[in-house]
């Protein structure tokens, strides 16, 4: 029966030690536990929500950079387009001109070739009279060495004027 | 000392101790061949209800206990050895009503005005105690505060329990609020599970930090009793004695009284929905419904605890009955599977403890929105 009855000294003891153990822990145990458990807690939160504000942050910087690399190219691609299409102008428009210029070259060339020919030609014109003459002289004084050469020859130019 | 050093020590202990259980079997077997009767319900009674010793091993005779100091209020304050009752003067009696013989002890030196019957004390009238029906007729009981083996285990389990809150104090003391380790990593889960599932989910979110003291040191100093209980030669059936859990239930019944609303007394005194006519019905059965939830909760952890002790006891006991040591193969399994259980049963009504008082808690401050 006593097993089923409370008894008052252990009841005054259990009082005693439970409110006591309530106190001190109370103070000296969970408010520090609980204190460093909230904190954290806290703490992971701020952390989590840091690191996707973070995350949205990123994606949006890589989406920019996306967009910025995507107008770069185009403005490359557009560029590397002109330049190529200068630098082929450039090339056909020299090759014109070195035509016109080679052209321009050869004819002048032409021209002096054809100059100096005839220069030459008239040189060599003048040079063959000169030989001729002197060709002749030598003949004639050959031819008129002696007396009777002489007297054919001008019976010769007697006979010529006369025939004529 | 530091306290992993305590720790250590703390845990040689009660491996020793747990080491020691076979000792204390042997010591009882060799008793019984003395033919004294072994009898298993007094040996269960007497291990399930306070005393003024702790008896370690040994039976009648030649038993080994550390005697308790007696602490009596009667006309002054009187403290002494409870050797004086256990060494003291064996008497008998006659029953003035039955007749038959009844056996008393009557202390000596300073214990010399009383008498020990049950475990109970008396003062003595003219040096001796009369019986009636199997109980003490007439004598005063003075008030007994003497430190009896319930309340040296509450003093050890709540130092022990004192000592690991506040290493795990320590630990964020010094480290800040980190992720824990050592032994704060072992009690922070269970200490944010009883504030999570168990103060949070039943109280108001406002208002559950209020009650979370109290509801976290009744769950632990119910587990740590009920773990500590368990052990062989230290365990004591504190968890399982009518006092403490009345105690415990009177102390959530306070809080649940005395932290009430409007919103809470209004359902008690005029039950919503309820026909008139009903009222005179309702309204009592609402009143005794505020006592009968603590009660319950008295109850179940007395009959929990008690049980267990019992059981475990008993099945220990068949080996002694038979007084043949090959029942050991059947008691030692059964004994080893109602420890694992119990191991469990500790958990889970310090759970159940602590979630019952959130929940009145919880229902007398609930903001009601009707």
């Amino acid at each position: 029966m006593d097993l089923i009855l409370p008894d008052y000294g252990l009841l005054f003891w259990t009082g005693l030690v439970f409110l006591l153990l309530l106190f001190v822990l109370a103070k000296f145990a969970w408010k520090p536990i609980l204190k460093a458990v909230n904190d954290r807690e806290k703490n992971i939160a701020d952390s989590l929500e840091l690191a996707e504000k973070t995350k949205a942050e990123m994606q949006a910087l890589q989406a920019e950079n996306e967009k910025l690399l995507k107008e770069a190219r185009a403005e490359r691609d557009k560029i590397m387009k002109e330049a190529h299409e200068t630098a082929s102008k450039m090339v056909e428009e020299s090759k014109e001109n070195a035509k016109k210029e080679a052209a321009k070259i050869i004819e002048s060339a032409n021209q002096a070739i054809e100059m100096e020919k005839a220069a030459a030609i008239s040189e060599l014109k003048a040079h063959v009279a000169v030989l001729s003459v002197e060709i002749a002289e030598k003949v004639i004084r050959k031819e008129l060495a002696s007396d009777d050469k002489q007297k054919e020859l001008a019976s010769k130019l007697a006979e010529d004027i006369n025939l004529n | 000392m530091t306290f992993k050093n305590i720790t250590n020590c703390l845990s040689i202990i009660v491996l020793s101790l747990m080491f020691a259980l076979p000792v204390m079997a042997s010591t009882e077997h060799s008793e019984s061949h003395e033919e004294e009767k072994f009898n298993v319900s007094e040996m269960i009674m007497h291990h399930i209800k306070d005393a003024h010793e702790w008896h370690l091993w040994g039976g009648h005779g030649n038993s080994t206990s550390i005697y308790l100091p007696i602490i009596l209020v009667d006309e002054g304050l009187h403290v002494f050895s409870a050797s004086h009752f256990y060494h003291g003067e064996h008497r008998s009696a006659v029953d003035s009503k039955t007749g038959e013989k009844v056996d008393y002890v009557a202390g000596v030196g300073p214990a010399a005005a009383y008498a020990m019957f049950h475990e109970k004390i008396y003062k003595m009238e003219h040096g001796e105690l009369h019986f009636e029906e199997g109980h003490v007729h007439g004598a005063v009981k003075p008030l007994d505060l003497s430190l009896t083996r319930n309340v040296a285990f509450m003093l050890i389990a709540s130092l022990i329990l004192v000592l690991i809150m506040f290493s795990v104090a320590k630990y964020y003391r010094k480290n800040g609020a980190v992720s824990p380790k050592g032994i704060a990593k072992f009690i922070e889960p269970l200490i944010v599970f009883v504030r999570d599932d168990i103060a949070k989910e039943h109280i108001n979110e406002h208002k559950y930090q209020r009650y979370l003291p109290y509801i976290l040191t009744v769950f632990f100093f119910i587990l740590i009793c009920n773990l500590l209980g368990s052990v062989p030669l230290i365990g004591t059936n504190l968890t399982g004695n009518i006092t403490v859990t009345m105690f415990l239930a009177v102390c959530t019944l306070l809080l649940t009284v005395l932290s009430g609303n409007k919103a809470y007394w209004k359902h008690i005194f005029w039950p919503p929905g309820v026909p008139i006519a009903l009222m005179p019905i309702m309204i009592p059965l609402e009143i005794i419904g505020i006592f009968t939830k603590p009660f319950a909760l008295m109850i179940r952890l007395f009959a929990n605890i008690t049980a267990g002790h019992i059981i475990v006891l008993a099945l220990v006991s068949i080996i002694f009955i038979n007084k043949n040591l090959g029942w050991a193969g059947l008691s030692v399994p059964m004994t080893l599977f109602i420890s694992v259980l119990e191991l469990l049963v500790a958990f889970l009504q310090a759970y159940l403890f602590a979630l019952l008082s959130a929940l009145f808690i919880g229902a007398a401050v609930e903001e009601h929105h009707h």
